[in-house]
């Protein structure tokens, strides 16, 4: 279950990871480049996923086959 | 002998079948829908409903030289009991369409290349799709459709792949050969599971949807202790000449690029095979089957397999080998065509970007189906802070298969430029209706598509005409490669009627 405070540990993690790179103005930037990137691609899945993910896994059943 | 892709092969894939909302749906009536909206979709069952022909097929033949006796068959390997395939329809573009059991399933028309069948593959992805649409809804819900091969409850379906082979070459050395190659090809071919074991219990992600699921090194058994090798001998084909390999061992794949990399692949090590290649022991492996899952659960690709000899080597490594050794035989042999050329470059770049000892694997990313659905379950990890047992992240597992080009995951990341494709709308469309030209498809394809009031039956080796006659005419077409395109089509555009078209069959021969 995702709480607040992994939230919060996700974040922080990659705010170290940039400020590792700060006297480096391009890592900076791609960092920064390739998680707007993600985070569109995220948007985009986000906008097709199904509801309730739970009960629609849990409602695939299928017979064996080949 | 020479070294290439190119051979007589079709790819039959079992699609997963839902109504959400309807979890008691019978599949069989489900899949039967789907079968009936495409036969009226396409205008199919406006001729005389051609039926499959079951009289030709043996399904309990082993290449091991014997037959399996009925009786002692479990009722799922008798394939040819037409009580249990409700519909079954044969297709202008030479392929069938039919119930098998509790899914829908498309058996590709015969092609001969690799590109062909990662294009009519995509074509029976669209059928299913557009069929889906057509076919009744319940309460307004559409029935959906999976090209996958779990529910991740225990349940598993199959993609096979069928190559032809010459009939000399020995089985035994089939057996030896492939069996390595198809523990290790998974590193491309998987399309990623979440889920390890047959239930699905263990919430880890594995790079391969069927890995767990085989038990046993040879076999003819397809539906429980699955065989890594399916010694099933159903040719379709003259038997003394043609021997037709029937692969239950791979994943259903989204990506075409991917789909088009497994044919190629394996049909240069069948190549291999035949060319009289012996040097098996480099790649035996000590326990195949386990080693399948070993492969499989490894998303690193840096663990390690034992050998027979007692040394270990890496999936990866042993797929270069593979590559090296097809790679030195060529060129002892002839330039490679084209079509081999394309399939060895992408069989070495996808080895190259698997082995990036990163973790990044960027080339891969763009074709690979586990690599692709891997990073994005990582992606949303990362956002969302999700532990791998989320129901989100099983979610994506299923969606990314879903065949819904409005829902589907990887159809999404195909269409943003995420996931590479070969193939265009048009190309496909044309598919979803034209055989391919080069295999006795068309001629199937086209004797529908022309004389649908007199194709009684077919199969993949005869059509059967009837043209009001006593008798029903049986034509026989034994020889995949003929009853193409350009040995028939100007016979068949001047045969106004099937009777016509046996007519000049006959004086022809």
């Amino acid at each position: 279950m995702p709480t607040h405070d992994s939230n919060q540990i996700k974040r922080a993690r990659r705010e170290e990871n940039q400020s590792e790179h700060d006297t480096t103005v391009v890592s900076t930037t791609n960092n920064a480049e390739l998680d707007n990137e993600v985070d569109s691609l995220l948007d985009e899945i986000d906008e097709i996923l199904e509801v309730n993910a739970e009960d629609f896994v849990k409602s695939f059943v299928q017979k064996g086959g080949q | 002998m020479i070294m290439t892709v190119n051979r007589i092969m079709g790819i039959e894939t079992e699609y997963g079948v839902t109504v959400p909302g309807h979890p008691t749906m019978n599949a069989m009536v489900t899949s039967s829908h789907i079968v009936n909206a495409y036969a009226r979709l396409s205008g199919l069952d406006q001729g005389l409903h051609a039926r499959w022909d079951y009289d030709r097929e043996s399904p309990l033949r082993d290449a091991r030289g014997f037959d399996q006796s009925r009786a002692d068959a479990d009722p799922s390997q008798l394939t040819d009991d037409q009580e249990l395939g409700l519909e079954n329809i044969i297709l202008t573009n030479g392929a069938r369409l039919y119930v098998d059991h509790a899914h829908p399933e498309y058996s590709s028309p015969e092609v001969t290349n690799p590109r062909d069948a990662a294009l009519w593959d995509k074509a029976g992805e669209t059928i299913m799709h557009q069929a889906a649409v057509f076919a009744p809804k319940f309460d307004g819900v559409q029935i959906k459709l999976y090209k996958n091969n779990v529910d991740n409850k225990g349940a598993s379906y199959g993609t096979h792949e069928n190559y032809l082979m010459a009939r000399q070459t020995p089985f035994t050395n089939i057996v030896r050969l492939l069996t390595p190659f198809f523990v290790t090809r998974q590193i491309f071919t998987g399309a990623g599971r979440l889920g390890q074991g047959q239930e699905g219990n263990v919430k880890k992600f594995q790079i391969s949807q069927r890995a767990d699921y085989f038990e046993a090194e040879v076999g003819l058994e397809t539906t429980l202790k699955r065989p890594i090798i399916n010694t099933r001998d159903e040719p379709h084909a003259d038997p003394e000449k043609y021997r037709r390999l029937h692969v239950i061992v791979g994943d259903a794949n989204m990506s075409e690029k991917a789909t088009m990399l497994k044919m190629g692949s394996t049909s240069l090590i069948l190549a291999l095979i035949e060319s009289g290649f012996e040097d098996f022991a480099q790649f035996d492996l000590a326990n195949p089957v386990a080693a399948m899952s070993k492969v499989s659960y490894d998303t690193t690709m840096n663990s390690v397999l034992t050998m027979a000899n007692g040394s270990s080597m890496r999936a990866v490594d042993m797929q270069f080998a593979y590559l090296e050794t097809i790679r030195s035989h060529l060129y002892s042999h002839n330039e490679p065509d084209e079509q081999t050329a394309e399939v060895l470059d992408l069989w070495q770049q996808t080895l190259d970007s698997l082995n990036d000892q990163t973790g990044e694997h960027r080339v891969a990313a763009r074709y690979v189906d586990w690599v692709a659905k891997y990073q994005l379950m990582q992606g949303y990890r990362d956002r969302d802070g999700l532990e791998w047992n989320s129901p989100r992240l099983g979610l994506i597992d299923l969606q990314y298969s879903d065949i819904d080009p409005g829902r589907g995951i990887a159809l999404k990341l195909m269409n943003r430029g995420s996931i590479d494709t070969l193939f265009n709308a048009d190309q496909v469309d044309i598919a979803t209706r034209d055989a391919p030209h080069d295999t006795r498809a068309y001629f199937r394809g086209e004797c529908v598509r022309r004389y649908p009031q007199n194709v009684a039956a077919a199969s993949w080796d005869s059509i059967v005409f009837d043209t009001g006659g006593d008798t029903l005419l049986r034509i026989p077409t034994l020889e995949p490669r003929r009853g193409n395109r350009d040995s028939l089509q100007s016979l068949l555009d001047q045969s106004e009627s099937a009777a016509d078209l046996l007519n000049s069959l006959r004086s022809h021969d």
